[in-house]
Formats: C-alpha cells, structure tokens, sequence
C-alpha cells in the first residue's frame, strides 16, 4: 500500500511537468507542398504566406502566451512522397494540424492519411473529389477554390448560346475535372463542346494537337491544363495563329503562370482565380493584406495561390483562438463554425463537405505600359454562394450525415 | 473519321516533319559523340539547357537574336570541351560506364547550378520580331518560326556533311572513329580531335536548346525530356549514325503526329512503340553497325 502510494505520488510529480510541458509547447502545423518540380515557385510563395500568418497570430500573443509554428516539408509533387511526408508530420514531429499539399493528386494522398489518424486537414489546390462523400471526413477542409465552382463562374461569363467549344486537358485528376465542370456550364448555356484533346502531364510540344483542334473550328479553346504545360501550350497555340479566331479560356489564371511567360503570351487570355491584388478595392481585408506581404517581402505583392496558404493558416489559428485550445476534435467544430474574412472578403465552410464558400473572380490577361504588376482586368466577381456549388445530395452527402455534421458543429 | 480532310493530314503530316527536324536536331549531337568517342553523354539535356540560360543570358548584354544564334553554340562548344578535357579524358580507355556515370552526375551538377543562379523557375522567351506570327503554307497556318527552325536544322546537317565527309580534318575524325589506335600511331593527335568533336556535339545541343527557348520557354529541367526524346531517336536510327538520327527523328515527329488523328492519347507514346518495334527486329538500329555497343 506504501509502496503504491509512493509510486503514485512519482508517477504524478513526474506527469505534472509534462502536463504544464503541453499547453506551453508550441501549436506544430505541418506544411506539405511541392518545394522541389514544377510548382516550386508556387510552393514557396505559399511557405512564405503561412509564415506571415504563423508571425501575426504569435505578434498577437498567441494561445494565451502559447505560440504557433510551422513545420516545412517537400512532397516533390508525388502523392506517394506526400503521404510519407504528411505521416512523418504526425509520427515524429508530433504536429497538432496539417495544412497544403498543391496538386489535386498529392491533397487525395495526404487526406487519405489525416482521415484515418483523424487529424484537422486544410487542402490549398484545386479538387472536387475531396469535397465527394468517398473522400471527406470531419477532418477535411478545402480553403481552396474546387474545379466545379471555377468552371461555373468562367462558363457562365465566356460561353453564349450555339458557340463551339473545343478541350485540351492535362490527362489527370485536374483536367479531368475541369473538363467536367466546363462540359456542364457549356450544356446549361447551349454551347457546343465540339471536341476534345488529351496530352500528357508535362508536354514540352504541343505542335501535333494543335492542327486537330483547329480543324473543329471551335469559337473558344480551354485548356484544361496547369503550370508550365499551360503557358507552353498557350504559347504554341498563339505561335500557330489560333488566336486570330478563337477565344482563349483557362480554368485558373495565375499570377505566376503569367509572370513566367510573359504579357505576349496570354494577352487576351480568360481565366478564373480566387485572388487577384487589385481587388483590394472595396475589399478592406485584402488592402490590410496586400500591405501586411509588402512589408514582410520588400514591397511585393502577394499571389492567387500564395494567399490561399495564408488564409488556411490564418482561419485554422483563428478557429484555434476560438476554441481556447489545439484539442483537434475541438477546433475542427470551431473551424467548421467559423465565419472569417482573411484576405477576400467573407468565408465560411459549407457543413456537409467543407468546402470553402467564397467568390470566384474572372480576369483577363491584359498588359499595362509602365505598371509591370498591373496584368489582369476583373472582368466579374461570381459572389460567394452556395448554389456556385455541387449540391450536398450530389457528393454523396446523404441527409443523415449532413445532419449528423451540422450537430457536431453546433 | 468524322471531320479529318485532306486538309488535316496535310498540316498534320508538315507538323510532324517540322516536329522532326527538331528531334533530329537533339539526336545529332548526341550521336555524333557516341559514333566518335563511344561515350554516351547523359549531360546531353543539360547542355541543350545551358545553351537556352546562354541564350537568355548573352541576349541581356546583346539584344540581338542573330548574334546570339552564333555566339550561343560557340560558348556551349567551349563549355563542352572544358568538360572533355577536364572531366571526361581521364576516363578514356575505361569501360563504358565510366564516362557515363560521369556525365550523369555533370548534368545534376548543371541543373543545379543554373537553379541556383536563374532561379527554379522558367523564364520566359520571346520569339525575334522578325519571326513572329505565322505563315500560309497551302494547307493551312504554321508558325513562322518553326519554318525558320527547319531551314536552320537543315543548313546544320548540311555543314556536319561537308565538315566530316568532304574535309581532310573530317577524314581524320572518321579513321579515329574506326581505328584510334592506328591514327595515333600515324602521328596523329587523337585527343584534339576528340576534344574537337565533344565540342561540335555539345554545340549542336546548344544551339537546340536556344532554337527551341522561344517555343516551350526555358526551365532548369527542359533538359530531362529532351534527353529521352534524343536517346530513343539515336536508338531507332543505329547508334552513332547520323544518317539513323535523320531519318528516326523525322521518322518519330511524323508517326507522333499522325497518330493525334486517330488516337490522340497514343501520341506521346508512340515513339516508345517504334523503339520496341526496331530493338525487336534491328537491335542495332536502322542504320547502326552491330557491336558498337561491346
């Protein structure tokens, strides 16, 4: 009995300091994305983002004192790689929430791991599968914008009645799904899809597709495709006098893809984005933002895919601050209740899929003499609805588990 | 077919052949260095690489697309040579693994350089004013210039003809290729004209690497694909023949592209088709000597 006794007076003296241990150490969010390969730029945009948002919840005292940090990792844009990254993450170095993954194969992989360790998840790039019963969890976030919502807005701008519309799409989930999307708006409008090409992930030449796609006589081009291969593609297409006929359209225009290939290359170009620095006009959260990465980054200004790591980290450490603590199952009602506006104007999570209910911009590329950061005109804002989305019957989101989502956030 | 004209396969047939010029441009200096030196060159991608950095790099001193077009290829040849003499001449008389696993670890130790001093990402290129647009060739529109690649590609070929069948310095390169032994013991200075021919190989995948800049953009890993496409071109056309790597470059784009007619998802692999077909039946190749590879 004195033997026990004594055991459990050490055992809890020995405890105590690792309780306290606990709630001083640091809030660990790991961050996933493609350092290395053909989104590296784009990844380290995004790794400076969550820095600034990791720096100004720490600025602003933290948890009560307890501070946040990131934890880096390259997952080389290979969803295998990912997935033993993202369980490093949780195994060794012990983090509380993951955040990124930059391509809709590397997300799948790493959900596919925080679902069943059920860890908090926020994907920052395109995919509808996440948003897909088979694929969510309670754990599952998507901050990002999806390829339905993105084709809606395009779709709805760009298609009329009658026009002939013509595909060339990155043969993957991306493409795929983007094609998808388009396909649907085309069909609601009355457009024509008149045809469609397939090529592989990371084509260097695209002069072969390109006389097959002119042949269908299409009133507007999509390219379903990403990165480099988008502005090779768009390039060589411009290269073969198609421009002179037939509308430019990409699913997602982004700040880097245009930067890396110049004015020349997409002037004209239509695309949707979920961010562009000029709309800080009437948007009192992006001018604050805008500001804030000038700061931290001499005077640059922040990108579509960059912003979007920022505003994870920011909403998941607001949702953290909410629920007065980093317990997962805690925060994830907190994130999932949440209401924020970190850099784009009002967001919130929809309850049966959480996916991220936000406004899609659509731009067109257009060079301003002199102002080397003017390079897109917003041509419409699609306001944040959740009738820009796939209805929850259609993910697969049966009345019983949408439900059973909406009273566990309450 | 539904909606395929005479039309169609026309432009489609003309694209495939500018598409091959471009193969064979990227397999030549390849094969040329392997038929000369039985070295295969795995920094053949990043020297086409370098030469589209050296091309961007030499064109922010001297705006001028012509200049660079001569000063490109003669600053990768340099470059090559330093390479041979350097590096690659100590291996000489060794297996042929050795030089290959040297000129692997070269172009890691290349792309990573030029990460370091350009940045990972691509940069982009503008096609020269004057050949910008596209041209009226009867079946259709075709950039204007991919027209002016061809003729490039074609004036290349011809000066490596009269450069090694029609000069006595050519001459000399074809006996060491045959016998090095004998041409040395005829006075000859065999490791000067292996050093010249490094340089002409690698200058060739230079010059490609700039033509090809204003068409795909450049990156520190436009290399890797070229590498492949090079290799499976030099394999289908025989091992160190140049007349193989004309024909099974022109041979590749022309295949790659018809078959966009017919099963547009096969396109990209079709050259791995041809590859199989020609090892089954030819394992040398279709202009290769046998044994070569021994």
């Amino acid at each position: 009995m004195n033997k026990h006794f004594t055991l459990a007076c050490c055992t809890a003296l020995l405890l105590a300091p690792l309780a306290q241990a606990q709630n001083r150490d640091p809030i660990r969010i790991g961050l996933p994305v493609p350092l290395t390969g053909p989104y590296g730029a784009e990844a380290k945009d995004q790794v400076k983002n969550a820095e600034l948002a990791v720096a100004e919840f720490n600025e602003a005292g933290g948890l009560n004192g307890r501070k946040a940090e990131l934890v880096v990792r390259d997952d080389k844009l290979n969803p295998a790689e990912a997935a033993t990254r993202a369980l490093e993450l949780i195994e060794k170095e012990h983090v509380n929430f993951i955040v990124g993954g930059l391509s809709a194969a590397t997300q799948l992989a790493v959900n596919n791991l925080t679902r069943q360790r059920k860890v908090l998840y926020i994907s920052i790039s395109q995919s509808d599968a996440i948003n897909e019963a088979a694929d969510f969890s309670r754990y599952t976030f998507h901050e990002s914008l999806n390829p339905h919502m993105t084709t809606q807005a395009v779709g709805n701008f760009v298609f009329k009645k009658g026009m002939r519309i013509a595909f060339l799409t990155a043969d993957y989930a991306y493409g795929q799904e983007m094609a998808r999307g388009f396909r649907r708006v085309a069909a609601d409008k009355g457009a024509i899809a008149v045809g469609e090409i397939k090529h592989p992930l990371g084509a260097a030449d695209y002069s072969t597709f390109l006389p097959r796609l002119q042949a269908m006589k299409p009133d507007v081009l999509v390219f379903n495709n990403f990165g480099r291969d988008n502005q090779v593609s768009t390039k060589q297409a411009g290269d073969f006098g198609m421009k002179k006929t037939i509308k430019f359209v990409t699913p997602v225009l982004t700040y880097t893809a245009r930067t890396a290939a110049g004015a020349q290359v997409y002037d004209g170009v239509v695309g949707g984005s979920a961010y562009y620095w000029a709309m800080a006009e009437g948007t009192p959260s992006a001018a604050a933002f805008n500001a804030r990465y000038a700061r931290a980054n001499g005077g640059a200004l922040p990108s579509d895919y960059g912003s979007m790591a920022y505003s994870a980290v920011k909403s998941l450490l607001m949702a953290v601050k909410a629920a007065g603590s980093s317990d997962t199952d805690k925060v994830v009602d907190a994130l999932a209740a949440l209401r924020y506006d970190t850099y784009k104007g009002a967001q919130y999570y929809r309850a049966c899929d959480h996916q991220s209910v936000q406004s899609v911009l659509v731009l067109q590329s257009a060079a301003v003499p002199g102002k080397p950061a003017e390079i897109f005109k917003v041509l419409a804002t699609a306001p944040a609805s959740e009738a820009a989305l796939r209805s929850c019957a259609e993910l697969g989101h049966g009345a019983a588990a949408v439900a059973a989502t909406v009273a566990a956030a309450k | 077919m539904e909606g395929i004209t005479l039309e169609l396969v026309g432009l489609q047939l003309f694209t495939g052949l500018a598409l091959g010029a471009v193969y064979v441009l990227l397999a030549v200096g390849l094969s040329l260095i392997f038929g000369m030196l039985t070295i295969v060159n795995f920094a053949h991608g990043a020297f086409f690489m370098v030469g589209a950095y050296a091309g961007y790099a030499i064109y922010q001193v001297l705006p001028n697309f012509w200049l660079c077009l001569v000063a490109v290829p003669l600053a990768v040849a340099l470059l090559g040579m330093a390479a041979e003499r350097l590096l690659v001449r100590p291996l000489y008389g060794r297996g042929i693994d050795y030089p290959l696993l040297l000129t692997y670890g070269l172009a890691y130790v290349m792309v990573e350089l030029v990460r370091i001093g350009f940045g990972k990402q691509g940069l982009p290129v503008d096609t020269p004013a004057l050949l910008q647009g596209s041209s009226d060739i009867l079946v259709g529109q075709f950039p204007t210039y991919r027209l002016f690649v061809i003729g490039v590609t074609v004036l290349v070929l011809a000066g490596l003809w009269v450069f090694i069948e029609r000069t006595s310095f050519g001459l000399i390169v074809r006996a060491g290729a045959r016998d090095p032994q004998i041409v040395r013991i005829l006075g000859v200075d065999v490791g000067k004209v292996w050093l010249i021919v490094f340089g002409l190989g690698t200058g060739i995948a230079g010059l490609a690497g700039f033509l090809s800049a204003p068409m795909q953009g450049i990156s520190p890993e436009m290399g890797g694909s070229v590498l492949i496409v090079a290799f499976v071109v030099t394999v289908v056309g025989g091992m160190g023949s140049l007349v193989g790597a004309i024909v099974a470059g022109i041979l590749v784009g022309v295949v790659e592209s018809l078959a966009v007619l017919f099963f547009p998802e096969a396109a990209k692999v079709s050259m791995f088709v041809i590859m199989a077909l020609v090892l089954l039946v030819r394992p040398q190749g279709l202009f290769g000597r046998p044994g070569l590879m021994s």
